[in-house]
């Protein structure tokens, strides 16, 4: 090996992002299949109304899954998601019925705020109480739903208190585009951007990689870890304002069980559950996947247990998929190293 | 391997403080004292080797410099001033740069990103630099001769390039202390040549150096001044020219010692292993080679010539395209493990970390588990006597340990080799394949490994070493085995092997050295 010139990197560098693609190339098709069996059973399931309704769901998981795929990306996982959610979308609703003259900006800084203080805690609990966030994050989606419960009793801020310029904020276009999917769109590829191209996201992926190796290479895995969470909470913050909006009614129990569903869209989309591999914009078609998946089995009127069944299928074989990738890559790259 | 032309005596005396000093440092872990009361400085432009026996700290003392671990007490001395490192990221802007004993990649990262992380060159848009990183990567692996692709991620990378990459890695860093905990372990002599002379050209421009190797030659062809350790404590720090090897090696194990023992000489019984015209696909080709009872027969090579990935091969590790794999006249089954050791193989692998050991795993379950997780389907094959053997193993390489409760990962390096040895020699295999036998183990110990490997051998045992080593390989071989490039380059007697004819084949022409 040593006695050859250095010779071209460059095939291996696009069989590597070559492969990368295939797992957002994955769920592409399976989006197309999926959208050209139901549009052919029913085709009202592309018309405009319908795939707005996809679209301003999909934009509310999504923002949740940027949030948490940077999370999952430092090997570790944020289950408080849903009751950030809640937690945000309660406080805003209220403050927004009690001030309505209050611009959307505000609404929409006090919610990713509330987040971002959730994220906080989360963060530090997980970094300095040395407790998988695992635990520490199941144990803040009980406390922080217990708080929105003990703070709303019974109560729900229902659409009619609500200004009407908060309101109409989910069904506003700009440029043609309902500014929920702007935002989705806008807050998915920052945070790609950021994982990408700037040195913390890259440290991200170092992290979940190698959580030694990352101490030992200098690097702030404190720092990191809670700029982590806090911006899986500030993600969920900015959720909540986006689900007060858009559905208007909002009491305690906003957002229960959505942890799950942002996981499963992050899973499915290709960021590996041990860290260290997988990509926002996969996160976001995950999210996409997910929501088109439920609205056409309504569509095709398939049970709603089938529908669960089957997002429980693709999560196992996300995963199993990527199993079976790691070892393609292992094997083709021990082939190429041999210099021959 | 030893480059003359840089003798080193002439620039000891003329440096001025030290860059860098250790003060009365000691460091314990719970019952164990790894280190007790060192001081040694190191001086810019100066090349400083660590030397002592597995376990005598040396790894310790370069996780203190690196900010790993802090002193319990004494202090470190930058410039002549006081430091205390809150962690790596402060001895890191101290101008620091650790190569660390076990290799500590990011395996999701390509090559590049592992080599610039914490410091990637920035666009003006402080976004990174893609180009440049790639750049900068291909440049330090020229400066190293080395040829691997930067874009590619670091996952399944031989022990060897790791280590390759780690050293890239600290080069890159431009600084001023540069330390280096065994880089050379895995590296055979061209890499190591070319290794020291891109550390002379840092030294001559004034970095200090702290070198720590098991293989003497190496310390005499670098270094100027060496620290002897035992035990934790602080032997001498002298110039490498005042002290001869025995030396080194006497006031190292506090007694005299055989450098190397040769091995016996063993009429050979019958063949144990054929193999013939092995292939695979972009790796090897038509490799033909057998081994009788009571035969050690060494697999020489350069880095990357496929020497590991043959005898992956034939144990079943890996699969292969065509040829065929005999054992005892029977054929064995390709790309299958299990059917190899039922056949009486067994197959010691190159990096311990992720196919030998289970590091949060105690000493004593790793010693008696049959094979690392990779193969942990395989069943479990020890009972109770074969689990006596093993323990009886780990003492017969002087496995410097604690409680056999302790975990594994916190053995020093070369007590870890020695558990995964004795992991292998506990199953009686019939035909032992070891891989870098002897990688980071001390003098000592490894004259003991090849007392052992040879009475195995004279036990009719056959041995496959893969080894980087040359004194190794000429002292333990009946017959050595150059791949060069994954082919068979040469096939030498004991009595044709010599240092010469063994690079020669290995590099497809004539050493200049
Ligand atoms: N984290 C740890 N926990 C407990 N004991 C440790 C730890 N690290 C090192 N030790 C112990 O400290 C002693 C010195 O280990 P160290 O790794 O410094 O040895 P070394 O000189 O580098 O040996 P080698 O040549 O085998 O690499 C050993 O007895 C080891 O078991
Ligand atoms: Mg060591």
């Amino acid at each position: 090996m040593t006695t050859s010139t250095l010779g071209a990197p460059a095939p291996g560098r696009r069989f590597a992002g070559g492969l990368l693609k295939t797992r957002e190339l994955g769920i592409v098709l399976a989006l197309v299949v999926l959208i050209a069996y139901t549009a052919i059973d029913n085709p009202r399931f592309l018309s405009g109304q319908s795939i707005r309704d996809n679209l301003l769901n999909t934009a509310i998981l999504a923002v949740m899954a940027a949030g948490q795929a940077v999370v999952v990306i430092t090997r570790n996982i944020d289950l408080s998601v849903g009751s950030v959610l809640a937690i945000s979308a309660f406080t805003v609703a209220t403050m927004m019925s009690d001030n309505p003259g209050l611009p959307m900006i505000v609404a929409i800084v006090v919610g990713i705020a509330v987040g971002a203080v959730a994220g906080l805690v989360n963060g530090v609990l997980v970094r300095y109480g040395k407790v998988p966030a695992l635990v520490v994050t199941l144990g803040t989606m009980y406390i922080f739903r217990g708080l929105v419960y003990s703070w709303a009793g019974g109560q729900q801020v229902n659409a009619d208190e609500l200004p009407a310029h908060f309101l109409s904020f989910a069904n506003d276009n700009i440029l043609g585009i309902p500014w929920l999917v702007l935002i989705a769109l806008v807050v998915v590829g920052g945070v790609s951007l950021m994982m990408r191209n700037y040195r913390i996201g890259r440290e991200m992926y170092a992290i979940g990689s190698s959580p030694d190796a990352a101490e030992l290479a200098g690097i702030k895995v404190a720092r990191n870890l809670i700029v982590a969470f806090i911006l899986s909470g500030a993600a969920a913050g900015l959720a909540g304002v986006l689900f007060a909006a858009r559905f208007g009614t909002v009491d305690a129990s906003a957002g229960t069980g959505y942890e799950l569903n942002v996981v499963a869209a992050v899973v499915v989309g290709g960021v590996a559950v041990f860290g260290g591999s997988g990509t926002v914009w996969g996160a976001g078609l995950g999210a996409l996947l997910l929501t088109v998946i439920s609205s056409a089995l309504a569509v095709l009127d398939i049970n709603q247990f089938w529908q669960q069944a089957i997002v429980g299928s693709l999560i196992i074989l996300a995963i199993c998929a990527d199993r079976l990738v790691a070892v393609r890559i292992a094997r083709s790259l021990r082939k190429r190293d041999a210099h021959v | 391997m030893a480059d003359s032309s840089a003798k080193p005596d002439n620039r000891a005396g003329d440096h001025g403080p030290a860059r860098l000093e250790v003060a009365g440092v000691t460091k314990s872990f719970g019952a164990v004292a790894a280190v007790q009361g060192v001081s040694f400085p190191l001086f810019p432009g100066e090349a400083h080797a660590l030397v002592g026996e597995n376990g005598a700290g040396k790894s310790t003392i370069v996780k203190m410099l690196a900010g790993v671990h802090r002193p319990d007490t004494g202090t470190l001395r930058v410039d002549g001033a006081d430091v205390e490192f809150a962690g790596p990221a402060d001895a890191k802007a101290a101008g620091i740069a650790v190569i660390y004993q076990e290799p500590t990649l990011f395996p999701d990262l390509s090559v590049a990103e592992n080599i610039a992380i914490g410091n990637q060159p920035l666009t003006r848009l402080r976004q990174i630099d893609r180009k440049s990183m790639t750049a900068n990567a291909e440049a330090l692996f020229r400066r190293l001769g080395v040829h691997l692709d930067p874009g590619r991620p670091a996952r399944g990378l031989s022990i060897a390039d790791q280590q390759l990459v780690e050293i890239a890695k600290a080069l890159s860093a431009e600084a001023r202390v540069l330390i280096m905990d065994e880089p050379t372990a895995a590296l055979s002599a061209v890499e190591v040549e070319r290794l020291f002379s891109v550390v002379r050209s840092l030294r001559d421009e004034g970095a200090a150096i702290m070198f720590i190797s098991h293989r003497f030659e190496e310390i005499t062809a670098l270094c100027e001044r060496v620290t002897i350790m035992r035990d934790g404590k602080h032997v001498t720090t002298e110039l490498v020219s005042e002290l001869s090897v025995d030396d080194m090696i006497r006031k190292m194990v506090g007694r005299d010692l055989s450098a190397l023992f040769p091995k016996q000489d063993v009429e050979p019984g019958e063949v144990l292993l054929e193999v013939d015209k092995l292939s695979r696909e972009g790796v090897f080709r038509d490799i033909s080679f057998q081994v009788r009872e009571g035969e050690i027969v060494a697999l020489a090579g350069l880095v990357g010539a496929g020497r590991s990935e043959v005898m992956q091969a034939v144990f079943g590790v890996d699969p292969y395209d065509s040829g065929s794999v005999r054992f005892k006249k029977k054929k064995l089954k390709g790309g299958s493990p299990r059917a190899a050791m039922a056949a009486g193989l067994a197959l010691v692998p190159e990096d311990r970390r992720q196919q030998g050991l289970v590091m949060d795993l105690s000493i004593e379950r790793n010693v008696t588990l049959p094979r690392a997780r990779k193969l942990a389907r395989l069943g479990l094959l020890f009972g109770g006597s074969e689990r006596k053997s093993a323990l009886t193993w780990t003492e017969k390489l002087q496995t410097k340990l604690g409680k056999l409760s302790d975990a594994v990962g916190t053995l020093s390096g070369g007590n870890q080799q020695k558990v995964v040895l004795a992991k292998w020699l506990a199953t009686g295999p019939r035909l032992l394949i070891v891989d870098e036998p002897t990688r980071g183990i001390d003098v000592g110990t490894k004259a003991e490994v090849h007392r052992l490997l040879s009475s195995l051998a004279s036990d009719g045992m056959g041995v496959v070493m893969v080894s980087s080593e040359l004194p190794e390989v000429l002292g333990m071989a009946d017959r050595v085995i150059v791949l060069r490039e994954g082919k068979v380059a040469a096939e030498l007697t004991r009595a044709e092997a010599t240092e010469e004819s063994v690079m020669y084949a290995a590099m497809g022409q004539k050493v200049s050295a």
